[in-house]
């Protein structure tokens, strides 16, 4: 029996019955679209994150204050202070930058202007160069800017231009919280980044932000303690001899061992491998559920199939005694619970493909629509088919001609 | 045609159903011969073993023991694939309820033997063609667009002896024709298989209808799973096909 003549048999026998060829792929369908919107969540959340990370500059080592060591109950000698990050610019080779970030939502003014919750970013003046920043006109915040906490700002381009309009704003000043800053400096665009929109922000010395914006009870004990200093390491130096420099330091500086762990050092990389080994456990937990769901899908189709052969048993008989083989009545009804499920498939593709893109739309995740989900999908639905088609196809190469013939 | 040519010829066909003590006989030692060109009815009660028979001349089932040699080869003891085989090639069918395909047209009911021709005896490209001089045949030329539910009873009955037809057996084996039909649409089907008969067809007819046995030339008579009878109608198959008005009379006779 020729294949064309098996998919034309197998089609028009789907085509027949369209709604119940159609209620039968709908586990198919689901499972297929399930897969591929899942993939597609996990995989934009994945980028997202991945963004944020790499947003933060290139080749970052992050210091932080050990989680467990913080907070009001522990002495003072633990904690991260800004004199720390310093200390790391200074003494220790192969670093090219050091960053200390401290944010605070307040409100700005100029002239009658007045704009609430504006996000100001008090940074080290490395903060510049590991973001990457250009500054559009004016200058950016220098280490004596920080030294000698001058009350100076950086505005971002379209936080200057809500404020002064077509003005030059450099020169010109602004007061945030009351306290009042000489605009020195206005960002090129350079819109969001990993969800930080550095054109609807200002920057500050870290010191002025330490000092007027971010007071805790605690930050006065020793020195301005801070959570976490980025430092930005030279590409061309060892990185672990960099971290291990950086742990030296801190221990002579907090005078506390070296093992007693009271600093959290991490690079760029062990995050971005951490994350990706969350996401990979989240994903095979996603491909299991899809796989239950395919089976489901599976199970529905070979449910169909048996009730298919059942009411075919005359035309069964018919074919045999027109000379069909078991082979070919076998191959005729695999055919079409493959077909279906194939069926199934690219209709649960589509869905899948147009749900994850409207999930994106539609909510404030992102979806990455990956390629080999789909084909992930489409295959083990094709699987599926084969496997759960067996079984019907099989009782009805089996059915006796005579018998079959005789059903009613 | 060689009018000599034997194509059925069975010697002690038996076949029995169930094991040991439960063990019923349906055929009983059977042996008959069938010439090619032969018109040949198979009559009997039920439970006499006529379905058997014609299982197993059709080649839907082999017998418990004797021969069968069906065109020169002996088919008692083949498999399902060549059964099937044999069946595609050597034999045409015609049911009491027609078995034509549903929402399908009568072109394509007629072209399904075709698609099962290991033999591939004819290519892809003359199907149609085939299936269309087939319907032509049987009277159904204006009618190949049609599927069974829009045909009459006799229309449907009359697709499925041009589906018989057209894998060019050696015999038709019909069971009860004219069942399902009104006696004027059966007495076209059998004018058609007269007429079918006339061109030289090998056909055996398995009904428990005497009208219908009028038709054939010889008719074998089953009683517990042996020959009975066997009644020759003296009708020689060389006569044009009888007027309606003296069909009618010798129905009546």
């Amino acid at each position: 029996m020729n294949i064309n003549e098996v998919l034309r048999i197998s089609w028009e026998a789907i085509g027949k019955k369209k709604v119940r060829s159609l209620l039968t792929m709908l586990g198919i369908i689901i499972g297929v679209a399930a897969v591929i919107v899942m993939i597609a969540i996990s995989a934009g959340t994945e980028a997202t994150i991945s963004d944020q990370i790499t947003s933060l500059g290139t080749n970052l080592i992050f210091v932080s204050t050990s989680f467990t060591r913080m907070g009001p109950g522990v002495s003072g000698g633990t904690q991260l202070v800004y004199d720390d990050a310093t200390a790391i610019a200074d003494s220790i080779s192969g670093v090219t930058g050091v960053v200390v970030e401290q944010d605070a939502s307040e409100t700005v003014k100029a002239g009658d202007v007045s704009l609430d919750s504006i996000s100001i970013t008090g940074a080290s003046p490395d903060f510049k160069t590991v973001r990457a920043i250009t500054v559009a006109s004016g200058r950016f915040f220098t280490y004596e800017d920080v030294t000698n906490k001058k009350k100076v700002i950086v505005l971002g381009s379209k936080l200057a231009e809500e404020l002064f309009g077509s003005a030059a704003p450099t020169g010109q000043s602004v007061l945030v919280n009351n306290t009042r800053l000489t605009v020195i400096g206005v960002l090129a665009a350079k819109g969001t980044v990993g969800e930080v929109d550095y054109d609807t922000r200002a920057y500050i010395p870290i010191s002025v932000m330490l000092q007027k914006f971010a007071i805790t009870p605690f930050s006065r004990i020793k020195g301005d303690t801070i959570r976490m200093v980025f430092v930005q390491v030279d590409p061309k130096s060892n990185m672990d001899n960099v971290i291990l420099q950086i742990k030296i330091l801190l221990a002579k500086r907090h005078n506390v061992t070296l093992a007693s762990d009271s600093f959290t050092i991490t690079t760029q990389q062990d995050i971005i491998k951490t994350q990706e080994s969350t996401t990979a456990a989240f994903r095979s937990l996603l491909a299991w559920v899809a796989g239950v769901s395919l089976i489901v899908g599976g199970i529905g189709i070979m449910n169909i199939m048996l009730v298919s052969v059942t009411e075919r048993t005359r035309e069964i008989g018919l074919r045999q005694s027109v000379g069909a083989t078991p082979n070919d009545i076998r191959g005729q009804f695999l055919t079409e619970a493959l077909l279906m499920s194939l069926v199934g498939g690219l209709i649960g593709a589509g869905v899948g493909v147009g749900g994850a893109w409207l999930f994106g739309l539609a909510s404030s995740m992102r979806t990455v629509i990956v390629l080999s989900s789909i084909l992930l999908a489409f295959g083990s639905a094709a699987a599926v088919g084969a496997f759960f088609g067996f079984y019907p196809a099989n009782q009805a190469a089996q059915l006796d001609p005579i018998d079959a013939l005789r059903h009613e | 045609m060689d009018a000599a040519h034997t194509i059925i010829e069975t010697s002690d066909l038996t076949k029995t159903f169930g094991m040991g003590d439960a063990n019923v006989v349906a055929l009983d030692h059977v042996s008959l011969e069938v010439k090619s060109g032969e018109l040949v009815a198979i009559m009997g009660p039920s439970g006499s073993g006529k379905s058997t028979l014609m299982n197993i001349l059709g080649c839907l089932s082999t017998p418990s023991s004797g021969s069968y040699i069906l065109d020169g080869e002996n088919v008692s003891n083949l498999n399902k694939v060549q059964l099937a085989g044999i069946r595609n090639t050597k034999i045409g069918y015609i049911f009491q309820s027609y078995n034509l395909l549903a929402r399908t047209t009568a072109l394509r009911n007629v072209m399904l033997p075709l698609i099962y021709d290991r033999s591939h005896k004819h290519p892809r490209e003359t199907w149609e063609q085939l299936a269309r001089d087939m319907l032509e045949k049987v009277g159904l030329g204006d009618r190949m667009g049609h599927q069974p539910q829009e045909l009459s009873g006799g229309q449907q009955q009359r697709v499925a002896i041009a589906r018989a037809l057209i894998t060019d057996p050696v015999m038709i084996i019909a069971d009860e024709p004219t069942g399902n039909l009104d006696s004027r649409s059966g007495e076209e089907i059998m004018k058609l298989l007269n007429n079918l008969h006339l061109q030289g067809a090998t056909i055996v007819i398995v009904t428990h209808d005497p009208i219908v046995a009028q038709y054939t030339e010889r008719v074998i008579h089953l009683k517990d799973g042996h020959i009975d009878t066997v009644v020759h109608n003296g009708k020689n198959h060389h006569l044009p096909a009888l007027e309606p008005q003296a069909q009618a009379e010798s129905v009546a006779a």
